[in-house]
């Protein structure tokens, strides 16, 4: 085994992580409440389909499709190269955005499903109370539908932090830049150093379980509080 | 209650039906009563502002007057801004707030906590303040549903089929519990409900709704006597109806009874049903007016009453004792001809 193991891939997953499941958690909750209100069925399920193709495509295919949008050529890519000089492609925000773009699928449906599971008489009943649309969405739905939502917010937490594909596609394996935990895992076995891959490996296991474990357990917790 | 009055005039294209509804409320309870899938509770999301209706108005007039609803004038108020309260069927109480949660969320900030003691007391459920929904029973949730209504202040309570999902036993006791709680309420309060008990027992008017459109509409207890159409008598429990031929003006045949009938009434020519109510049969002798053969009669014992099938389709059910198990038919029974109701169809 390597003495001097590179510790700089756990904190760029960590980073990426933690950024990307912030970013999907509220994007996945805003575009689940606004299909969910949609009434023309056409288009709910045309919507539907978009966002949810992430999690049906192969991963390279959803990078390939990132790559031609935000690399330096790509319409995104090309805009803040020519404003703000900084390249998307290939750098650290890359692997926020596979992260992103490959979770959101899973808790945008988680969110949409706890939403749909929520009486819809209790929002009328909001309403007839006096109670405003955004006091209802927090108070009524969002608070509802928590269990729902914190399971999808598990989910797409361990997607965004095993994501490999789109990862290599758009943001590379650049060593203490894009290297996260699965392309660690990847470049060590190439490597033929099993005893880091190991490690990497063993890391990995930990975190993504006490990320569910805690999670878990404040989902569960609430439901009986309601109950008995 | 002067002058006081609920103006409501809509029409909504459904699936099924189109919902046509008028009826200007100024008794403070009117109950709408119909088959379930009639549109009645489409009327009452309607004039909550849940549900828009395509065309009409709705406007309530007290102190002043409120415009909810103006499909000429382009006036539609949100249900926030409406002050109707909805009593839902399942209470639709939010699980994730506590009792005292749920009654507080319709009150404004200023005078919230006196309000929410005073409704916790009057709707006896002190010591359930810091329980949540899931863990009451059905009767202490309705309370609770109540409490949270009465706390918002409304002008007018809805009231959807309240009773629907319970059990005998607890729907009896609930419904005395509703009415003593709608007692202290001034304003207007409309029942929704396919039951005719309920609304006999809650309403001082009445509608009664088929398929959309409003098929009879009086004091309750008129139309309950006087039901004038043949869905009216069957929704408001008349268990015997039969097609007729009209043989004079006085005299008629029942053709799904084979018998043949003296009324009180002129038949005129629009009559073609007659209805007998199931208690309105009597023991007689051979010679009387409306006489019945009660020859290969079935006789059912309930609780209170028996229930008797003469040959020909006709219920008829006679008051009984607890205690009382022997019951001898009795060869013969009339009708009064005053007690047969004529209907069109």
């Amino acid at each position: 085994m390597d003495m001097m193991m590179d510790w700089s891939p756990i904190s760029i997953s960590m980073k990426t992580a933690s950024l990307s499941i912030f970013i999907t958690f509220f994007l996945g909750l805003i575009v689940a409440w606004a299909i969910v209100k949609i009434k023309n069925d056409t288009i709910k399920i045309a919507l539907d389909g978009i966002f949810t193709l992430p999690i049906v495509l192969p991963p390279t295919v959803v990078g390939f499709f990132l790559l031609y949008i935000f690399g330096v050529r790509g319409p995104i890519g090309a805009f803040f190269i020519d404003f703000f000089a900084v390249k998307i492609a290939f750098s650290w925000p890359a692997t926020v955005i596979a992260a992103v773009v490959m979770s959101f699928p899973l808790m945008y449906r988680s969110a949409r499903g706890a939403f749909e599971q929520v009486d819809s008489n209790l929002l009328d009943a909001g309403r007839t109370l006096g109670m405003s649309e955004w006091k209802i969405f927090w108070k009524i739905l969002f608070a509802n539908a928590l269990p729902g939502i914190i399971s999808g917010g598990i989910l797409a937490y361990a997607r965004g932090l095993g994501e490999f594909g789109a990862t290599a596609m758009l943001a590379g394996n650049i060593a203490g830049q894009t290297r996260t935990l699965p392309m660690a895992v990847y470049s060590e076995v190439a490597a033929g150093n099993m005893g880091d891959a190991f490690n990497y490996v063993i890391v990995i296991v930990i975190i993504s379980f006490i990320a569910i474990f805690i999670m878990d357990f404040a989902s569960i917790r609430k439901e009986k509080q309601w109950k008995q | 209650m002067i002058n006081k009055s609920l103006k409501v005039n809509i029409q909504k294209e459904l699936k099924e039906f189109d919902l046509e509804v008028d009826f200007e409320l100024k008794k403070p309870c009117l109950g709408i009563l119909g088959p379930s899938g009639c549109g009645k509770s489409m009327t009452l999301k309607s004039i909550a502002g849940i549900v828009n209706p395509d065309n009409g108005v709705i406007i309530l007039m007290d102190d002043n007057e409120t415009t909810y609803f103006d499909s000429n004038k382009k006036i539609n108020l949100k249900p926030q801004k409406r002050n109707v309260g909805y009593l839902f069927q399942n209470y639709a109480l939010f699980p994730n707030m506590t009792v005292e949660e749920n009654v507080a969320i319709g009150i404004s900030k200023n005078d919230g906590d006196k309000t929410v003691s005073d409704m916790i007391k009057r709707f006896h459920l002190e010591g359930l303040e810091k329980r949540y929904p899931g863990q009451l029973s059905g009767g202490q949730q309705q309370r609770v549903a109540l409490a949270r209504i009465m706390a918002y202040s409304p002008d007018v309570i809805l009231l959807d089929e309240p009773f629907s999902a319970m059990d005998t036993f607890l729907k009896e006791q609930l419904r005395i519990e509703l009415v003593n709680s709608l007692k202290d309420f001034n304003g207007f309060s409309i029942l929704v409900t396919h039951d005719r008990d309920e609304a006999f027992q809650f309403c001082d008017e009445l509608i009664i709704l088929d398929e959309g459109k409003v098929i009879a509409r009086g004091d309750t207890h008129e139309v309950f006597e006087n039901p004038g159409k043949v869905q009216v008598a069957r929704l408001t429990g008349c268990k015997n109806i039969s097609k007729i031929e009209i043989i004079d003006d006085y005299h008629l045949k029942s053709i799904d009874w084979g018998i043949t009938l003296e009324v009180s009434e002129k038949i005129t020519p629009n009559i073609t049903h007659i209805g007998i109510r199931a208690h309105d049969f009597y023991p007689a002798d051979k010679n009387d007016v409306n006489v019945i053969d009660t020859i290969n009669s079935v006789k059912l014992e309930m609780p209170f009453e028996w229930e008797i099938t003469l040959a020909n389709g006709l219920w008829w059910k006679r008051d009984k004792e607890i205690h009382d198990h022997e019951f001898e038919i009795p060869e013969f029974v009339k009708v009064d001809p005053k007690n047969i109701i004529l209907l069109e169809e």
